[in-house]
């Protein structure tokens, strides 16, 4: 589904990606960990088309398109979905006026019949359950006032709504508690097919016991030094990330 | 290009062939007002940008212009008026054309009780106490040019009166368009309300057609104890348009005014809105938009006079600018030394959409009582891009997210408007400007 190759990232001159390579196929799962700092967000930020970002060298290839051609919105409309580590709030746009163009300018892009807001409030009525979130909460303005727990949980909600092919989730457990841990990730789980896939930047291993991954790749200093199953992440848990490090170290 | 004077005499010439059509009128004590307005006229200057209220607006492309009065109704295109009008059946509908009243485009039928409302030449003819006594004395012709010279040729418009304790449920809707046809209009409002009366307004100017016009218009109104007045202007000239307007308030003892003054339109714009509190216990909502793009030029001049105590004014004017267009804010609040017990806030917030565009704001604050409550500030920024990131990061197209968070910028100064239709009919006119 995306295929990563030799991907270099700077921003304001500094490199902070540097030669990233990573093949996620759909119907999988990737786990994206490492310390503080290593370029996970970098990531992410890349592959939805932050403009802050200037590649320098590699290629994204999405279903066979060259993603870095594309623009933001064009990739959105392509099928990619970052849940946001830190979602903005937008004081005067409510939930339901974000979720309504978002949804139909997809729509618009694949050729598919807007929806009437009839069927819209159909569909986002059924996807709210999925995150247990309440009906108020389409009028409100986008995460303006919402708890941390609340901003994640409606980055799933978006997700549910728009259906993504490849959905990132960027630290989406940082700060939320196991109450909210489990609601976000069962939602994610149920969202999970065999044409979908998702790839989940993690610092610590909790969310991971949730959702489960495939593959585990340690992401250090602007490069992945080491993948693995799921197992790699609970011996990161349990030993840190420093003799990763060490072991990546020798090789060189 | 004319000189100043040049203008003015041109001006003071047309003034006196329009002395002549009056005929049987010339003998009534109003057109002693109008002789006394066009000596004002021919007394007083020009603003140039020495003047400190015009330091930002330099008037010299309108002063190159020869305009001459409108003297007749053009064709017009049915659906470019109705593009402004409400639904008829919901709205008393008043429709001039080229300053002329049009009976076709209008609705005034069943007027409801307690309500007068006529053109200004009609008023003057029927109700003279009423008008005179009111009339040209909150608008001051002393010191503005502009005023001075709508009152000369104050002869079309509307006069509405509202009886005591009456409460007008329809709105009224005053629209006056222009046909671009290097003419100059002075549209003259005269609007009282009465001990405990309600009513809702709405003031909208536009024009159509290649070439340019210059909008020269008057608003009086005097809100009486207890009354609750609901003002929205929309300012939606032709691109090559020049408008200056003054909206004059008299707000006595408890009464409520809301004023929505919203500007979309015009090449040169300058509006005057000046308020003034002769009562205790009243409030005053001014709020303002004015969006603007090419080499649109809009200034806004407000003053709240905090003449008595206990009233309370909240202000906030916005402005989303692009292209080269500029936006001058310049908002005034007095708080004299008997007002104790003031409130007076004050807003100015800017968006510009482009490198080029330019925004210059003064609020200013002059208070003079010491038990008040007064704050006042301004803004100038850009449209937030983790907003419009997040918004594209969804599938948003990036026209129409800029659309998005501009529609959320500007509504909260368009939210409170209690007409429904009005507020979409705006929401329409921003996606209008802004797609």
């Amino acid at each position: 589904m995306i295929e990563i190759k030799n991907l270099h990232a700077n921003i304001d001159g500094r490199e902070i990606l540097k030669g990233i390579n990573l093949t996620v196929n759909k119907g999988e799962v990737h786990a994206i960990m490492g310390p503080n700092g290593s370029g996970k967000s970098t990531l992410a930020q890349v592959i939805a088309g932050r403009e802050d970002y200037e590649v320098t060298q590699g290629e994204i290839l999405f279903n066979g398109k060259n993603l870095l051609e594309l623009s933001t919105e064009a990739r959105a409309c392509e099928g990619i979905f970052l849940a946001f580590q830190y979602p903005v709030e937008i004081p005067g746009v409510s939930n339901t006026t974000l979720l309504k163009n978002a949804l139909n300018s997809i729509r618009k892009y694949r050729g598919e019949e807007e929806l009437d807001a009839m069927e819209f409030l159909t569909l986002v009525k059924k996807k709210m359950s999925l995150v247990e979130l309440s009906e108020d909460l389409l009028r409100r303005s986008v995460n303006e006032g919402f708890s941390g727990g609340e901003k994640k949980r409606n980055e799933i909600f978006q997700m549910a709504v728009l259906q993504p092919k490849l959905a990132i989730l960027d630290e989406t457990d940082s700060g939320l508690d196991i109450d909210a841990l489990r609601i976000v990730a069962n939602g994610v789980t149920k969202l999970k097919s065999p044409e979908n896939a998702t790839i989940v930047v993690t610092h610590y291993q909790r969310l991971l016991n949730y959702i489960v991954p495939d593959f585990v790749h340690v992401l250090y200093n602007g490069k992945i030094i080491k993948s693995g199953d799921k197992s790699l992440a609970l011996e990161l848990e349990d030993k840190g990330y420093d003799w990763v490090i060490e072991e990546a170290a020798e090789l060189v | 290009m004319n000189s100043s004077t040049e203008l003015k005499e041109l001006f003071i010439a047309q003034f006196q062939s329009f002395e002549n059509t009056l005929n049987g009128e010339k003998e009534l004590p109003m057109h002693q007002i109008r002789k006394d307005a066009i000596k004002k006229f021919s007394a007083l200057n020009f603003p140039s940008v020495k003047d400190e209220e015009w330091k930002y607006t330099n008037i010299n492309p309108l002063l190159s212009k020869n305009f001459r009065p409108a003297d007749s109704i053009p064709e017009i295109d049915p659906e470019f008026v109705n593009k402004y009008l409400f639904d008829k059946k919901e709205f008393i509908t008043l429709v001039f054309i080229n300053g002329y009243f049009s009976k076709e485009f209008s609705e005034i039928d069943s007027l409801p009780e307690g309500l007068i409302l006529e053109t200004i030449s009609e008023a003057i003819k029927n109700h003279p106490d009423l008008v005179l006594n009111y009339f040209s004395k909150t608008a001051s012709t002393e010191k503005n040019i502009f005023t001075a010279l709508n009152t000369a040729f104050a002869d079309h418009g509307t006069f509405v009166s509202i009886e005591e304790n009456a409460v007008i449920e329809k709105p009224i809707q005053i629209l006056y368009v222009t046909k671009a046809d290097d003419i100059f209009v002075s549209p003259r409002n005269l609007f009282l309300v009465s001990k405990n009366a309600q009513v809702k307004i709405i003031e909208t100017y536009a024009g159509f057609g290649d070439r340019s016009y210059f909008t020269n218009q008057v608003t009086e109104f005097i809100v009486n104890d207890n009354a609750v007045v609901e003002h929205v202007r929309i300012q939606d000239e032709q691109l090559n348009a020049f408008h200056i307007s003054t909206l004059s308030v008299d707000l006595e003892k408890a009464s409520n005014f809301s004023s929505y003054n919203i500007n979309f339109g015009g090449s040169l714009v300058r509006n005057n809105v000046n308020t003034k509190f002769n009562g205790g216990f009243a409030e005053c909502r001014l709020n303002g938009l004015y969006v603007t793009q090419g080499s649109q030029f809009v200034d806004n001049h407000t003053s709240i006079d905090h003449a008595k105590a206990n009233c309370l004014s909240n202000e906030l004017y916005k402005g989303i600018l692009n292209d080269t267009s500029r936006g001058v804010f310049n908002g005034k609040v007095f708080v004299r030394q008997d007002a104790q017990k003031t409130n007076a806030y004050q807003q100015n917030k800017n968006i510009l959409l482009s490198n080029d565009a330019i925004v210059n704001t003064k609020p200013q604050l002059e208070i003079f009582a010491d038990d008040v409550k007064c704050s006042h500030g301004a803004t100038v920024g850009q449209l937030d891009k983790d907003q419009l990131f997040y918004l594209k990061a969804r599938g948003i197209q990036e026209k129409e997210a800029k659309a998005i968070l501009i529609y959320a910028f500007a509504s909260d100064v368009v939210h409170s408007i209690s007409m429904t239709q009005v507020r979409d009919h705006l929401e329409a006119l921003l996606a209008e400007k802004l797609l």
